[in-house]
């Protein structure tokens, strides 16, 4: 009676059960950086941050020169095969042992959770996509929970925005990671924004696909950001800097997102144990 | 009937619709606040985190579990009802739902129809279709009732006047039901009832969705807070309920779950006003109730998502609407700007096997991927996966492989191919790249001011001088 009789039997997908917690390896001598294609053409300034925050905590950065894009740009467009070679050819770069490092949650959740799905034919390759997803951090994650860094704030006190990457935050819960490394600062006032947990409009190429929807989200975010009152915006996410500060820019506005990292690097001092070398 | 279904290559106007909606200041906080609220109240119903990612997992597993035997279940399903004396009829298309209610209108000779809220019968445009010939067919509840006034669609599925503030009601009614003009909430409620009170005792067929059919027992269940689904399927003489295959469950104990998520997820109620749980016409003994029940089970699409194990958990689905609650695009546009019975997350995920993909084209791109709505999803369906995975079956070569989505390929450019062929040829290519990367750091002066639709709202990029791949270089040498 029923129309479905002919429809493929255990075809369902149960959701994974809740995943426990991440765990956290010991603090590395050495870490591999992947520095994603947006800081390598607009914040090239903010991946050094980045290297040079690493080092203050006494690591070694490798950063393999082939490296290029984490292919989500094409993956999240429907181009599955195009992203698929991209994301082998990164694969191949970061094979060793070393944890990899990304000053970008979303790039990060690109290689720690959506490999997968690229490989799912490729048993071979599946288990370099676990390595691979199995060492990677997102910067600020990285830093408090692998490094234990112990921050102090340097300079005058600051009230500051911070906004998360909306993959950053659901997948790397990279929001989580950037308040705690701001909480240990004494003179960094961290104030909300209206809305905060929703997205600026970024999207990839839903900014141009979509650009009056996508317009209409980054105005509204940037008017909530100038009402925290908040002197200073940071962000774990270059895209959405890319995105917020352009819309500031057009309006005239002098206000400028900054990369976490930047902003860490500038104002705080490490006295973590272990410590600056 | 369907409106669509005459010009299938025809996309949906969605940008034209969506420019149109933004430059509403006065949908855009009506939307706004509505939707702020609605988060409100569904962040109060689930305090506990913990208890909520527990709850989700299960009511995951129900729906996985019921679908993962769906022929079997609906069978189940049917054996029940019909041993309870329900007649059960199962419709692949509109047209079959439709011509299967306007039969049993028919039989009774009705002239007049009066309905609970049903998204299905928006699917089939049953007030159309039964209009046109000869039936009556008047919305019950409030939402419905207002909407079905101002000749429009429902706008959100839950709340179907959703888009509509006080003011706007208040002077739908004075124009419309020649009373007077006032805003006060609780006297507009009691003018639309008393209008509705009249015709639930002049109608002679009673139609109703459902929430969830109950295999195990062969019962229909039915969640309210007007009373007015009470009354639209125990006043009138027959009860008509119809419903998308989708929504059955194997067992009793399977509602549970499934009642708390959708009515907190969905109104912020920890349990609605009226749960209404039908099993049966009356019963010789009985004062009471329809002398006649039917249940119209449509597929409309819904076997297309079924056969595939990944688009299968769009059928999860319990149509709370949390997922357009919390979406930044809904929020901002509303739902009538989507052209399409089911707006939103859900809608653009449900919509491409209602219609196919060549009228819906540019639903799955309409999202920055933002994640919220499969946060919030109660049955956990993890709805930007499957935008991903629609927009794949959207650009892919038509010829590549056996069509099993309709509308497979209907986005598809050999210029876009050919762009992300070269964007992969860039980025599989160390020496390419290189190269690139020297052109655009030191051509960054010849980037041009105006870049098409980034630039309508922000300014053009600018390439720093030197690449990090440079600066890494410097600092840390050739690796």
């Amino acid at each position: 009676m029923s129309p479905l009789s002919s429809a493929p039997a255990n075809a369902t997908r149960v959701a994974p059960p809740l995943e426990a917690a991440r765990r956290y390896p010991p603090k590395p001598a050495d870490v591999y950086l992947f520095g994603t294609c947006v800081i390598d053409v607009f914040f090239p300034g903010a991946g050094m941050d980045a290297i040079r925050l690493l080092e203050r905590e006494g690591i070694r950065v490798h950063f393999p020169q082939a490296q290029s894009c984490c292919g989500q740009p094409a993956y999240t467009s429907g181009y599955t095969d195009e992203a698929r070679e991209v994301a082998r050819a990164q694969l191949a770069l970061f094979a060793g042992d070393w944890p990899v490092v990304i000053p970008s949650g979303s790039c990060a959740g690109m290689f720690r959770h959506h490999y997968f799905e690229l490989f799912k034919d490729e048993t071979q390759t599946l288990q370099q996509v676990e390595s691979l997803s199995a060492r990677t951090f997102e910067l600020a994650e990285f830093l408090l929970e692998v490094c234990k860094v112990r921050f102090e704030h340097t300079g005058a006190p600051v009230k500051l925005a911070l906004h998360t990457s909306c993959s950053a935050r659901r997948e790397m819960n990279t929001h989580l990671h950037g308040r705690a490394l701001l909480a240990q600062l004494a003179g960094v006032e961290r104030v909300e924004h209206d809305h905060e947990s929703e997205c600026c409009g970024f999207g990839g190429s839903f900014s141009v696909r979509m650009p009056d929807i996508s317009g209409a989200m980054v105005q509204d975010k940037t008017a909530a950001l100038k009402g925290s009152g908040a002197a200073e915006v940071v962000s774990a996410d270059c895209g959405c800097l890319l995105n917020i500060n352009g819309c500031f820019e057009k309006q005239g506005d002098a206000l400028r997102g900054e990369h976490l990292a930047s902003f860490l690097l500038r104002r705080t001092a490490s006295a973590s144990t272990g410590g600056a070398r | 009937m369907s409106m669509l279904a005459d010009t299938p290559a025809q996309p949906i106007a969605f940008t034209r619709n969506a420019r149109e909606a933004l430059a509403d200041a006065q949908l855009r906080r009506n939307f706004r606040g509505a939707m702020d609220s609605l988060m409100d109240k569904r962040r109060n119903q689930f305090p506990d985190g913990d208890e909520l990612e527990r709850l989700r997992a299960f009511g995951n597993r129900v729906r996985a579990r019921a679908l993962s035997k769906l022929p079997d279940v609906l069978e189940r399903l049917e054996a029940n009802l019909v041993r309870n004396g329900v007649q059960v009829h199962w419709a692949e298309t509109v047209e079959e739902a439709n011509a299967i209610v306007h039969d049993i209108a028919e039989r009774h000779a009705a002239k007049k129809l009066i309905k609970g809220k049903s998204m299905v019968s928006e699917e089939m445009e049953m007030n159309h279709y039964l209009g046109a010939r000869g039936v009556d067919c008047l919305e019950s509840d409030m939402g419905e009732f207002i909407v079905q006034l101002r000749e429009e669609k429902p706008s959100h599925i839950i709340m179907p006047a959703i888009h509509l503030n006080a003011g706007q009601v208040a002077k739908l009614f004075h124009d419309k039901l020649d009373v007077e003009y006032t805003e006060d909430v609780d006297r507009l409620i009691q003018i639309g009832r008393e209008t509705l009170r009249r015709n639930f005792f002049e109608a002679d067929i009673g139609v109703s969705g459902v929430n969830f059919a109950i295999a195990e027992t062969g019962t229909l269940l039915l969640v309210e807070n007007e009373g007015n689904g009470r009354m639209s399927t125990t006043v009138p003489p027959v009860h008509i309920a119809v419903t998308g295959i989708e929504k059955v469950v194997e067992n009793l104990r399977d509602v549970i779950p499934l009642l708390s998520l959708l009515t907190r997820s969905a109104t912020g109620q920890p349990i609605t006003t009226y749960v209404n749980m039908i099993s049966g016409p009356r019963k010789a003994d009985e004062l009471d109730g329809p002398q006649e029940v039917h249940l119209v089970l449509l597929d409309n699409g819904r076997s297309q998502a079924f056969a595939d194990g990944e688009l299968r958990q769009t059928l999860n689905c319990i149509r709370c609407g949390a997922c357009m609650n919390h979406c930044p695009v809904y929020t901002r546009i509303g739902g009538h700007a989507y052209g399409t019975v089911y707006p939103g997350p859900i809608g653009k995920i449900v919509t491409p096997h209602m219609l196919g993909l060549e009228t819906t084209r540019d639903l799955p791109t309409a999202s920055s991927m933002c994640g919220a709505c499969g946060e919030v999803c109660p049955v956990k369906i993890p709805i930007p996966s499957l935008l991903r995975r629609l927009r794949e079956e959207a650009v892919r070569a038509p010829a590549a492989e056996p069509h099993h989505m309709r509308g497979q390929g209907a986005k598809h450019s050999k210029k876009e191919t050919l762009v992300w062929k070269a964007w992969r040829a860039l980025n599989t290519s160390p020496g390419l790249y290189r190269v690139a990367m020297y052109a655009g750091t030191r051509l960054r002066g010849l980037m041009p001011a105006d870049i098409g639709p980034w630039t309508r709202y922000r300014s053009a990029p600018k390439p720093a001088a030197r690449s990090l791949h440079e600066l890494a270089r410097e600092h840390l040498g050739e690796q």
